[in-house]
């Protein structure tokens, strides 16, 4: 039987979260984490944040991301763009937070949670 | 005997209603106990089983969707919250009653109607509303006995939204995988031996006026031994014009586009896509005139469609009768256009017109104190997400109003431990959501036997006996 490999220490990201209301929120996650489950295990105070459990079905973890963070992100997949198109106040830095996992080069980052969904709806 | 009504004191804090318990009334339940830190919130509903359409609406292939239950089952559990199931609101109390007792009610009871064309034939035997059709593989109680005609080889749905590629889809699904979700053992079984091998989803519009999204789209295009036939003709003309649209619109048109062109982006695509033994496809600019029975007029034997020429060209052009008509042969279709509210009691204003309940932010048009959320107060339209939204504005009036004093809670014995009563004597037996736990549990218990996720009970009364027993 082999030993389980003792893993690396996995690096911590700071992450500030931008409500809105107006108030930032800064957490600590580790590399690896996405933004929704880091929402999460900090009890962030998201109305409706996550509903579909980061399974791509929902779009409720819709963040606003800055263009230079954005561009370094990973593309978004054509499924996660599909659900992105039904998010409210959708903006060309939009991404959904349960598929974008925080690396060690976005450490520091901010993200900013959109506007009450129910002014932002145009239909 | 433990009767669990009388087990409360006159509670302090005001006494919400919430009537119907789909993501409406979950959601605005959600916000006024997060919001107001005394007012006690009961959650009336007719079935014996919560949750509306996330458990008998959303297709039975995407579980994720319903993942919400977890949500609102933490609402449930808020000590400040009850669940009254097997109530029906209209019938079984009066909401002149529930108004009595409480000093707020939200109508959240969804629309569970259905539009008609009202055009001949539609009434024949292999004429469906999806509605009933979804009721049917869902386990909707009063769609159990619907036995939808599957020794067809082909099928039409009218209308391009959602629900009509949901039926669509479910319609051409392997059953291997259907087999292994929540759908229900009835609908398993008459799938199992389905002839349908080609469904067509009729639009009276062109492809930019399409209601389905691209999530649902995408999907179809990837279901495993079925094939999309789309003529190119259709959109020609489109590739300039995709340029200026709106992003969800332009990226639901090049998909479209996309798969018009192309059999497949690899030759194994190719190859999937040549070798399915069944096909779905998009009609355009089509509105159904009459459905024609077979000789003997026991089943239908095709659909007679109008030619459409659209004026206009967004999202609002209209579709314009050229006089031209074809008859498609078919021998099962799906009506699909839409599902509709219904007044739930003389004593609340209803606009038939638009079928939604009349209100400004929530707020019920001339009475103080009632309020409506979902799809009975917007239409029925829009998504889980659309319907959240829409549920915390309501909750958010409702908590205003008796902050701001506009509502004046009278406190006593009132809310549930005042209804109760009332149900009692008429010899109803509210379903707790406890006993709802316990209906839950059979219902996972009975699936893992089978390999599906849960095998629903069908049937309010046998929901009752499981509910109730050991009580
Ligand atoms: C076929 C279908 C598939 C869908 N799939 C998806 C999907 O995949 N993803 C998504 O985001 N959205 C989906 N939706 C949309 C979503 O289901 C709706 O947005 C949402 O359910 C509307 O919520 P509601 O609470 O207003 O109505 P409902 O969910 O209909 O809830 C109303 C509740 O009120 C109860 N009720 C009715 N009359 C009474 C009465 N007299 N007394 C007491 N209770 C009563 C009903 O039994 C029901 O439980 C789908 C809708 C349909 C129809
Ligand atoms: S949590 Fe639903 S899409 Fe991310």
């Amino acid at each position: 039987f082999s030993q389980p490999t003792p893993r690396a220490e996995k690096a911590k990201v700071t992450v500030h979260y931008s409500m809105a209301d107006g108030s930032t929120v800064t957490v600590q996650s580790k590399e690896g984490e996405n933004l929704l489950d880091i929402a999460i295990e900090n009890d962030l105070d998201i109305d409706g944040f996550g509903a579909c459990e980061g399974t791509l079905a929902c779009s409720t973890c819709h963040l606003i991301f800055q263009q230079p963070i954005y561009d370094q992100l990973e593309e978004p997949t054509d499924e996660e763009l599909d659900m992105l198109d039904l998010a409210f106040g959708l903006t060309d830095t939009s991404r959904l937070g349960c598929q974008v996992c925080v690396t060690k080069a976005l450490d520091g980052l901010t993200v900013k949670v959109p506007e009450g969904v129910a002014d932002a709806r145009d239909v | 005997g433990h009767r669990r009504w009388y087990c409360h004191t006159a509670t302090p804090g005001p006494h919400v209603c919430i009537v119907g318990s789909g993501p409406a009334g979950f959601y605005t339940a959600q916000h006024i106990l997060k919001n107001h830190k005394t007012a006690r919130v009961d959650i009336y509903e007719k079935l014996p089983v919560p949750f509306g359409l996330v458990r008998f609406g959303v297709a039975p292939d995407h579980p994720e969707v319903k993942n919400v239950i977890n949500t609102f089952t933490n609402t449930a559990a808020n000590d400040r919250c009850s669940f009254l199931g097997n109530v029906t609101v209209g019938k079984d109390v009066t909401v002149a009653e529930l108004r009595q007792a409480y000093d707020a009610v939200i109508m959240s009871y969804g629309a569970d109607a259905d539009k008609e064309f009202g055009i001949p034939g539609e009434n024949l035997p292999g004429v469906y509303s999806a509605r009933a059709f979804v009721g049917w593989y869902n386990g909707l109680p009063q769609d159990k006995h619907l036995a939808p005609m599957l020794d067809t080889d082909t099928a039409v749905v009218l209308g391009q939204g959602n629900v009509a590629l949901d039926v669509a889809r479910i319609l051409l699904t392997p059953l291997s995988i259907l087999k292994k979700t929540d759908i229900t053992d009835h609908a398993a079984a008459a799938l199992e031996t389905s002839q349908v091998k080609t469904v067509y989803i009729v639009g009276r519009r062109g492809p930019l006026q399409t209601a389905f999204t691209i999530k649902e789209l995408r999907e179809m295009t990837k279901l495993p031994d079925c094939r999309p036939v789309l003529d190119p003709a259709d959109f020609t003309g489109l590739e300039d014009k995709v340029k200026s649209l709106q992003r969800p619109r332009k990226r639901l048109t090049e998909l479209l586009i996309k798969t018009s062109q192309t059999g497949g982006a690899t030759a194994q695509e190719t190859q999937r896509l040549d070798q399915a033994t069944r096909e779905w496809g998009l009609k355009f600019l089509r509105s159904p005139l009459e459905i024609l029975p077979t000789q003997d007029g026991t089943r239908i034997s095709a659909i007679r469609l109008g030619v459409n020429r659209l004026e206009g060209s967004d999202s609002s052009a209209r579709a314009i009768p050229t006089g031209e008509t074809e008859v498609l042969s078919c021998g099962l279709v799906l009506r699909s256009i839409g599902y509709k509210s219904v007044p739930i009691d003389d004593s609340v204003p209803f606009d038939s017109q638009k079928g939604v309940i009349p209100n400004t932010a929530g707020r019920v048009t001339g009475c103080k104190g009632l309020y409506c959320s979902g799809w009975v107060r917007r239409g029925p339209t829009g998504v889980i997400l659309t319907t959240m939204t829409d549920g915390f504005e309501t909750g958010k009036a409702v908590v205003d109003d008796l902050t701001t004093g506009v509502l004046q809670p009278l406190g006593g014995v009132r809310g549930q431990e005042w209804i109760q009563p009332l149900l009692h004597k008429r010899g109803i037996q509210a379903v707790t959501f406890e006993d709802w736990n316990k209906i839950d549990n059979e219902e996972m218990m009975r699936g893992e036997k089978v390999g599906k996720p849960r095998e629903k009970i069908v049937e309010v009364k046998e929901m009752l006996q499981v509910a109730l027993s050991g009580r």
